[in-house]
């Protein structure tokens, strides 16, 4: 990572492509810079800490003070807990929980508090906070540092959970979520952050609960998100080849999710093929399918199928850590069975 | 030592039982109306805690915060929390503080500085740290008050929650009423410090062990801590000794209990000894917190039946208020 963050620039479009890396610092600091309600606090985040462990928060603090930007202890329940009270205070809060594994650390202050104090309190108080937190399998970390446990939080009434596979969308959704009124837990992708994506206007938006179509197709509907989204471009030729037409949805929003495009895509398509880091039982998928089979009984060429991690810890042996991670070419054998008749 | 200004003069004394006496009937009644079966919930009582809550109250203003728990409505009828709609949300009316979603363990009541009930031992703490950062970012002054119970300080979130405090001087009181049992277990089954107010040398923070039902010292503690806090200079461990008379939850058969022990306690129930005692002292005359305790009845008569009177939410009430809306 140079050391020339965009916070320290002013926002503004580049055709440079921009890593996610950089597109969550920006997306923070032109938050932070419109908006001095809005907080940042977490392990190590601030720039005498080294800007956290990745770099996401470098020059924040730098930039708006170690007031607004917090490097706390090493205590989960403590930082969400905090964000929570400040949000109750008037602040948006924007924590971060280092890995994902981590948050299972904080779940009563996520699950219990955050999510159930508007609801709980017939909406005279709310919590606007945004959880930042990274996973995902490839860097040999093993079974407690690359978890995918997004549906956990889906599962949980007012928690909303977006997880952006791109820089644009990275941004977009950044400020959505510090936008929002509610918790969002915004789930970071650590095997893409350093990778280049087209870039984008400054300031903009993409609404959270809202998916995007990113090739159209006609044989197939792929559903995905996150750094899948990577591998299903990628088994794009693969399918090309076997002459199948493939319409690819990067959901980006988990919860709410947005069925309006997933049906509409279906429903045209005629078969679903869901695919995500996370193992397959009782994950996203199962919820996508079971909606999809409600909504579009008899419209179905096929049965709805999934890709995803196969239900065992996330190992650490390279070859069996590799073999954990849905490829471009499981995907593409699965959508091509799909089209085919052979599943 | 306490210092005179530590000391609550003899109008403050008085206010503090007109407190004491509305928690004490309260409780009475919220006791009588369930075992009449004119309501169903789960009810902790408090009776047996009220100098708490009255001698920290007398040193807060509404805007200061409030983070409490299930064992907590004492706190705060204290704190300000209108009986009617305390009583219409516990009856599960849409005229409650939370139009009936909430229930006893969940009332908030913002208006008041009641930010946050939790029904999770140890969850009003990393909350009130929040709170109190708040006020340390914008400069305006307020205290949050995190109470918890004795069994609470054996929370991870304990640790964590006074850690993150004293380290950034968090204008926070951490209030523990230790009544001696957690549920069924007695304090020593549980806790291997003698007082609870030890920790507080862990944290490099100020600790104070208190007799919780002396208004006096009680009121000379909270003074104190909300003094440091107020001046940013930092967080207060307060345990206030005390004791619940009945039991954990509402139906407890306290048989986990020495009935001696038990008995002891309850003859040094603080109400009848701080009303004596401010006659005696020529503060107050028995008219006077006669009139209080009417008063109370009154109110409560009155909160009681607009409860019972209130609607029901309606069903369209049981999917809103999950998600706001995106500004
Ligand atoms: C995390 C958690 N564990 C267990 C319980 C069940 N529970 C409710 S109250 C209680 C006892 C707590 O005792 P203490 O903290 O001393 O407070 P008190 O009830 O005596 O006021 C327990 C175990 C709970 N609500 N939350």
């Amino acid at each position: 990572m140079s050391d020339a963050m965009v916070a320290e620039k002013p926002a503004e479009k580049t055709a440079k492509p921009v890593t996610i890396l950089q597109a969550l610092n920006q997306a923070l600091a032109d938050a932070m810079a419109e908006d001095d309600k809005i907080v940042v606090l977490g392990e190590d985040v601030a720039d005498p800490e080294e800007g956290g462990v990745t770099g996401v928060t470098k020059g924040l603090s730098t930039r708006f003070g170690e007031t607004r930007v917090r490097s706390t202890p090493i205590s989960e329940q403590a930082i969400i807990g905090c964000a929570i009270g400040a949000s109750l205070a008037g602040y948006k809060p924007v924590a971060e929980i280092m890995l994902m594994n981590f948050t299972t650390v904080a779940m009563d202050m996520i699950v219990n508090h955050a999510a159930k104090l508007r609801y709980m309190s017939g909406g005279q108080t709310n919590v606007p906070i945004v959880i930042r937190t990274m996973t995902g399998a490839g860097f040999s970390t093993g079974g407690q540092h690359a978890d995918f446990l997004e549906a956990w939080f889906a599962h949980t009434a007012g928690i909303k959970v977006v997880i952006p596979s791109n820089s644009a969308d990275a941004y977009g959704l950044m400020r959505s979520a510090i936008d929002d009124p509610d918790p969002v837990l915004f789930v970071e992708n650590m095997p893409n952050y350093w990778t280049p994506y087209p870039a984008f206007d400054a300031g903009h938006r993409v609404p959270i609960g809202k998916a995007n179509v990113v090739v159209g197709g006609s044989d197939i509907t792929i559903v995905s998100y996150a750094r899948m989204m990577n591998e299903c471009q990628m088994a794009l030729a693969a399918l090309g080849e076997a002459g199948v037409s493939a319409e690819i949805i990067d959901l980006r929003t988990i919860a709410p999710w947005d069925q309006e495009t997933v049906l509409a895509s279906v429903a045209k398509t005629g078969r679903l093929l869901v695919v995500h880091e996370a193992v397959v039982p009782f994950g996203v998928g199962a919820e996508i399918a079971a909606v999809v089979q409600e909504k579009l009984f008899g419209k179905l060429k096929a049965p709805v199928a999934r890709v995803g991690a196969p239900f065992n810890p996330v190992p650490f042996s390279k070859p069996l850590e590799t073999a954990h991670v849905p490829s471009a070419a499981k995907i593409a054998d699965a959508a091509i069975a799909l089209v085919q008749g052979n599943h | 030592m306490l210092t005179n200004s530590h000391t609550p003069d003899a109008a403050t004394q008085v206010e503090m039982f007109r407190r004491m006496a509305l928690l004490k009937a309260n409780d009475e009644r919220s006791r009588k109306v369930i075992s009449t079966g004119r309501l169903i919930m789960p009810y902790y009582s408090y009776r047996g805690q009220e100098v708490i809550p009255a001698a920290l109250s007398v040193n807060l203003t509404d805007d200061d915060y409030l983070v409490t728990i299930y064992r907590g409505i004492h706190d705060m009828i204290a704190k300000g929390l209108p009986l009617k709609q305390l009583w219409a949300e516990i009856a599960g009316r849409i005229d409650g503080t939370c139009k009936g979603k909430g229930g006893p363990m969940h009332l908030t009541y913002p208006k008041k500085g009641i930010m946050v009930t939790t029904g999770v031992v140890g969850s009003s703490m990393p909350i009130a740290n929040g709170l109190g950062w708040a006020s340390q970012l914008s400069g305006d002054g307020r205290v949050a008050v995190a109470t918890f119970g004795d069994g609470a300080s054996n929370i991870g979130a304990f640790h964590e929650s006074l850690n993150l405090a004293s380290v950034w001087k968090l204008p926070v009181i951490f209030l523990c009423q230790n009544n001696r049992w957690g549920e069924h277990s007695a304090y020593a089954k549980t806790t291997p410090v003698a007082r609870i107010a030890d920790r507080a040398a862990a944290y490099g923070m100020a600790g104070i062990h208190v007799d919780g039902n002396d208004p006096i010292a009680m009121y000379g503690a909270a003074r104190e801590a909300v003094e440091r806090a107020r001046a940013g200079e930092g967080p207060t461990l307060i345990e206030a000794m005390t004791f619940r008379h009945y039991g954990h939850v509402f139906g407890d058969a306290d048989a986990y209990m020495d009935k001696a022990y038990k008995a002891e306690w309850v003859a040094k129930d603080p109400y009848p000894i701080f009303r004596a005692q401010l006659i005696a002292d020529g503060a107050a005359t028995e008219d006077q917190l006669a009139g209080f305790e009417r008063d109370a009845e009154a109110q409560l008569d009155e909160a009681v039946d607009y409860a019972l009177g209130s609607a029901f939410p309606g069903l369209e009430q049981l999917s809103s208020d999950v998600y706001g809306e995106a500004a």
